[in-house]
């Protein structure tokens, strides 16, 4: 049994269209028992069996952590991607039974800040629906920056506002509206932590001028909605198990050896937690980084591979697995 | 240099100018050529934004040196309770991107740290430099008083007279080592006293 992958037996009790991208499940355990306490930033692994191939993609809780007798996940739609978000939107219907992992939080509240300054952009807004229901319940001091589309794709802004009114901005893209983000992180009183949910070109922008204008690492928190790219096929060589494998255009080198009947350990797959971090034993090739757990030295070591993300092109490659 | 020990005793590093709004420095004695070495790496126009509170102690000197800095505040104290307020109204009103950089004794950095960790700043976040004397604040187990500048090893207690082991775990909640008693089993025990904290 892998690290953290403890399952629970669910079953789907709704299924909430959201906006036209965005699809909300709910779900409760099939024993009618409560489900495990969670805290807020925390995600569940979601297993889809279509067909032959089974998918495993973290979804956030975004429900209260006060309330167990569900979890709710929202899940947009990716006509370009991988696949798993149309299966759940296609095929998972009130009924269903799905197979979750025990919630993991690689996102938390650090519960020792003054206040909590809040930036998502888009789907990167489901961890803080739970975030926020955490904090408002204990009297947190917080504030929300929510950046979407427009108003139509501001999935839950609504909500939001009506839950936290002015703790909560809105920016739309359509409107031309944006964060001043300098003025924001400047007038921020002294123990703000910071957390930020979205693109990661957004990450990235918030994570530079926070780390220019002064913010210690410490105070700042970042999730990566890092789902795994598509690329080319590729064989790989598992020296511990004796097994050959293909990893396909759509699979993940994780997936792929958990196919092959292997089980390295996992948390996030999504290239953060570090738990399947796997030794190179020979490569002729060329690796793809895409992972952020990893140093860039570690990267350019070629020595190791994170396969919830990370691909490989090439002759040959022979981890330790 | 504090020699390496169990985890709870406090390392200290070297001051580096940090990327930030405000720069805060609090410094005793010492530690002001903590600061001067600093200043020598920091970028142009790095002290317009800086303030410096300092505690020349008995010698008296460096302030000249710190004031040449050109600090857009500077302020000179006869201890660091005298200083303390100031430097919880500088936190109090401060914004994140205000750093903070400690350098001198063990007991200055402590209380200034104790300081910084009410007003939310965590400890990994503030830059630190031992210059100067070794002496420990140290807190009895026992009646939980206070001795300041403890030198010697073993210490007696200034609130409650009991001989003490002045231990490398340290509170940086107290700002303080502890020290427990080190003949509680026979009172007419006494160890050599040595002076090691210098």
């Amino acid at each position: 049994m892998s690290t953290g992958t403890t399952k629970l037996d669910v079953v789907v009790s709704d299924v909430v269209p959201v906006n036209e991208l965005v699809t909300r499940f709910h779900f409760r355990r099939r024993d009618g028992a409560l489900l495990p306490t969670f805290s807020g930033g925390a995600h569940v692994v979601a297993e889809m069996r279509d067909g032959e191939r089974t998918r495993l993609n973290p979804y956030s809780l975004m429900g209260s952590p006060l309330d167990t007798r569900e979890y709710t996940i929202s899940v947009r739609r990716d006509d370009a991607g991988r696949g798993g978000s149309l299966f759940m939107h296609r095929h998972v219907r009130p009924g269903a039974e799905m197979v979750i992992s025990y919630p993991v939080n690689l996102f938390s509240l650090d519960l020792r800040a003054r206040k909590h300054l809040m930036l998502a952009g888009g789907i990167g807004i489901t961890p803080f629906m739970a975030q926020t229901a955490q904090l408002a319940a204990e009297g947190g001091n917080f504030e929300l920056h929510y950046t979407c589309r427009t108003a139509s794709l501001g999935t839950y802004a609504d909500v939001l506002r009506e839950r936290y009114d002015r703790r909560v901005r809105l920016y739309h893209d359509d409107r031309d509206e944006r964060i001043e983000l300098d003025r924001l992180l400047s007038s921020q009183p002294l123990g703000t932590h910071l957390y930020v949910c979205g693109p990661s070109g957004m990450i990235d922008w918030v994570r530079d001028r926070a780390a220019a204008l002064g913010w210690p690492a410490e105070t700042v928190h970042f999730e990566h909605f890092a789902a795994p790219q598509p690329g080319a096929p590729f064989d790989v060589t598992l020296a511990v198990s004796g097994k050959t494998i293909r990893v396909d255009e759509q699979q993940s080198l994780l997936e792929a050896i958990e196919a092959a009947g292997v089980d390295p350990p996992y948390l996030c797959r999504g290239g953060v937690c570090g738990q399947c971090e796997t030794n190179v034993i020979a490569h002729d090739g060329k690796f793809i980084h895409n992972d952020h757990w990893l140093s860039e030295e570690e990267h350019r070591s070629c020595r190791k591979i994170m396969p919830c993300v990370s691909r490989f092109e090439g002759r040959s490659l022979v981890l330790e697995r | 240099m504090a020699a390496k020990s169990i985890i709870s005793r406090p390392v200290y590093g070297t001051l580096s100018p940090q990327p930030g709004k405000h720069h805060l420095f609090v410094a005793d004695a010492e530690g002001a050529l903590a600061i001067s070495d600093l200043a020598a790496k920091a970028p142009a126009g790095f002290f317009r934004d800086a303030h410096i509170i300092f505690i020349p102690g008995r010698d008296g000197k460096h302030v000249a040196a710190l004031e040449a800095l050109n600090p857009v505040q500077f302020h000179q104290g006869p201890s660091f309770a005298s200083a303390l307020p100031r430097l919880k109204q500088t936190l109090a009103n401060a914004h994140m991107g205000l750093r903070l950089y400690l350098a001198g004794t063990e007991g200055l950095i402590g209380q200034a740290m104790q300081a910084a960790l009410e007003a939310g700043i965590d400890h990994t976040s503030i830059q630190t430099e031992h210059r100067g004397s070794l002496a420990r604040r140290v807190q009895c187990v026992h009646c939980k008083g206070i001795t300041e500048n403890v030198t010697t090893q073993p210490a007696t207690c200034s609130h409650c007279g009991l001989l003490l082991l002045v231990r490398d775990h340290y509170s940086r909640r107290l700002a303080a080592f502890q020290g427990v008693c080190i003949n509680a089993e026979d009172r007419s025990e006494i160890p050599p006293t040595e002076e090691i904290f210098r």
